[in-house]
């Protein structure tokens, strides 16, 4: 299934890193969201487009997370030659990750 | 127990103008923050500064005072705007001015000045956080360096009995929390408290965006009246407690999970939000709905301060040539690659020296060259960008995708092309004794 089935996620921009926030719509799937969406996984899904580290801070009072990924906006916001220069697009993508179906108890 | 009522009037400097004269005429308020700088905006009012020394401010600034000013003189409401950019005293003189034409005599307009840090930045060679090494690297393609100011000057303006204070660079919610410390006399080593200010600031700063802006999603987010978009309120307690909503009647969605994402944006360590007057925590923070567009916020802390202040510098980085031109019907793609190799042998051929070059496909791969649908598409648009050292240079490029018209595969149409230079942003820290901020006034 598409995370996009389970979580919500909002991109924002400082320089050349993005951060992008995967929020459990139901804070019941918080855990088997923490196993699934790791940053070695989130990192691999955006290949190219993101050239340095993804960090995965966690939330668990909110049930959600934030990543952070460095060199991900084409050297900055401000001389990025990407159609959407600030990322914001990537949250979309990001909810595109397959992970598997959430069996419920 | 006391609370004071803080609107957000705008998220960016470009932002509608609607959402905030609804507030100021029907929000309950007595502060209206106008929040509109982004990373280079003021790069860019320098630059327009240096042609014209009453310029450099906010474009909208007499848009925004024209409107809101009787509905705030009327309602007691005070006015608080980074809308300076690089140049608070020609804001400040600007509102003056719209104010006496409407008539409304006495307005006490303080502004801020101390932000533009460019002497000290070019008095020594600075460590870069990000972007080239150092700033000497920059040299003399650095227009501006802009420290993030607190809420000190802000507070002081205020308890001086400013209607309205103009700043130029500022931590966008210490824009917030400058009201807070003012009226509830908080501390300024009082971190939990700061901490919860600079959170309820970082929520507002965005304005619609706490309110279902930058959140629909048809069907599974879907969000009421989206066109009527009301931005938010927060009524904030000693503690720093907040109980944030929205007028009635307004559209949009005030709810927990709008107020989830806007807490996360723009944040990397959530246990660590660095501002000049704090470092905020937001990892104890907790949303409960209060009600329909209502919802409160507890908790949150903050930790000392740190020694240093961000500074942003714009500098020239060159030019960007940029071009697209659509394609239809069966084989669009395939016509509009052709349309980019032919440009980009074009440009080879006549001497373009470009540093770095994009192919995109928008509609196929120019978001994102991922797993492909299992359908053509049917329209696309072909887009070519360029840096080169020229504008000349950047020209040629949005001249080459126009030229396609004629010159080019089957079928291309709706041509556009630009060419701009590039003033680009990069960070440092300086230490905190070497900006010192000055407040200034006038009267209307």
């Amino acid at each position: 299934m598409r995370l996009g089935e389970l979580a919500h996620a909002r991109a924002g921009d400082k320089g050349d890193i993005s951060n992008i926030s995967v929020i459990a719509y139901e804070p019941g799937d918080y855990a088997f969201l923490a196993e699934h969406v790791t940053a070695e996984r989130v990192k691999a899904l955006f290949g190219d487009i993101v050239r340095g580290a993804v960090t995965r801070y966690e939330l668990p009072e909110l049930g959600a997370f934030n990543f952070v990924l460095q060199r991900a906006l084409g050297g900055g916001v401000t001389r990025s030659l990407r159609l959407d220069p600030h990322g914001k697009s990537l949250s979309s993508l990001l909810l595109e990750l397959d992970i598997p179906d959430r069996q419920r108890a | 127990m006391r609370t004071i009522r803080i609107g957000a009037g705008s998220g960016f400097g470009g932002d509608r103008v609607e959402p905030a004269i609804e507030l100021a005429d029907r929000g309950g308020l007595d502060y209206l923050v106008f929040e509109c700088l982004a990373e280079r905006t003021i790069a860019l009012a320098q630059q327009a500064r240096l042609q014209d020394p009453d310029a450099g401010y906010d474009r909208l600034l007499e848009e925004r005072m024209d409107r809101v000013l009787p509905p705030c003189r009327r309602n007691g409401i005070r006015i608080v705007s980074n809308m300076g950019a690089a140049n608070p005293a020609a804001a400040a003189r600007a509102v003056a001015s719209v104010a006496r034409r409407l008539g409304l005599a006495g307005l006490k307009i303080a502004y801020v000045l101390g932000d533009d840090v460019l002497s000290p930045v070019r008095a020594a060679n600075w460590p870069l956080t990000d972007g080239p090494s150092s700033t000497a690297d920059l040299g003399a393609r650095i227009v501006s360096a802009n420290a993030y100011l607190g809420v000190e000057p802000i507070v002081s303006a205020l308890r001086q009995g400013a209607d309205i204070v103009i700043t130029g660079r500022v931590g966008d919610p210490a824009l917030f929390a400058a009201p807070l410390v003012h009226e509830f006399g908080w501390a300024l080593d009082d971190w939990v408290r700061l901490g919860r200010g600079a959170m309820i600031g970082h929520l507002l700063e965005c304005a619609g965006q706490l309110t279902g802006g930058y959140f629909a999603d048809p069907s599974r987010k879907d969000v009421p009246g989206l066109a009527r978009l009301g931005f938010p309120f927060a009524d904030v307690d000693e503690d720093g407690t907040a109980l944030f909503g929205k007028v009635d009647g307004s559209g949009g969605e005030l709810s927990i999970r709008t107020c989830k994402e806007q807490l996360l944006y723009e944040v990397h360590d959530p246990a660590r939000y660095i501002q000049p007057d704090v470092v905020a925590d937001f990892t104890s923070a907790r949303f409960t709905q209060a009600g329909l567009d209502k919802v409160r916020l507890e908790g949150g802390g903050g930790s000392p301060r740190t020694d240093s202040l961000k500074v942003t510098i714009g500098y020239r980085d060159g030019f960007i040539g940029e071009g697209q031109i659509s394609y239809a019907g069966t084989g669009a793609e395939r016509r509009a690659r052709l349309a980019l190799e032919v440009v980009r042998e074009r440009l080879d051929l006549i001497g373009v020296a470009i540093s770095e070059l994009r192919l995109d496909v928008i509609g196929v791969d120019a978001l994102y060259a991922g797993p492909r649908g299992p359908h053509e598409p049917m329209d696309v648009r072909a887009r070519i960008t360029g840096r080169t050292a020229s504008l000349q240079d950047a020209q040629r490029i949005g001249r080459e995708i126009e030229a396609a018209w004629i010159n080019g595969p089957a079928g291309g149409g709706g041509a556009t092309w630009s060419a701009r230079e590039v003033i680009a942003a990069a960070s440092m820290l300086l230490p905190r004794d070497l900006v010192e901020p000055t407040i200034h006034w006038l009267e209307s």
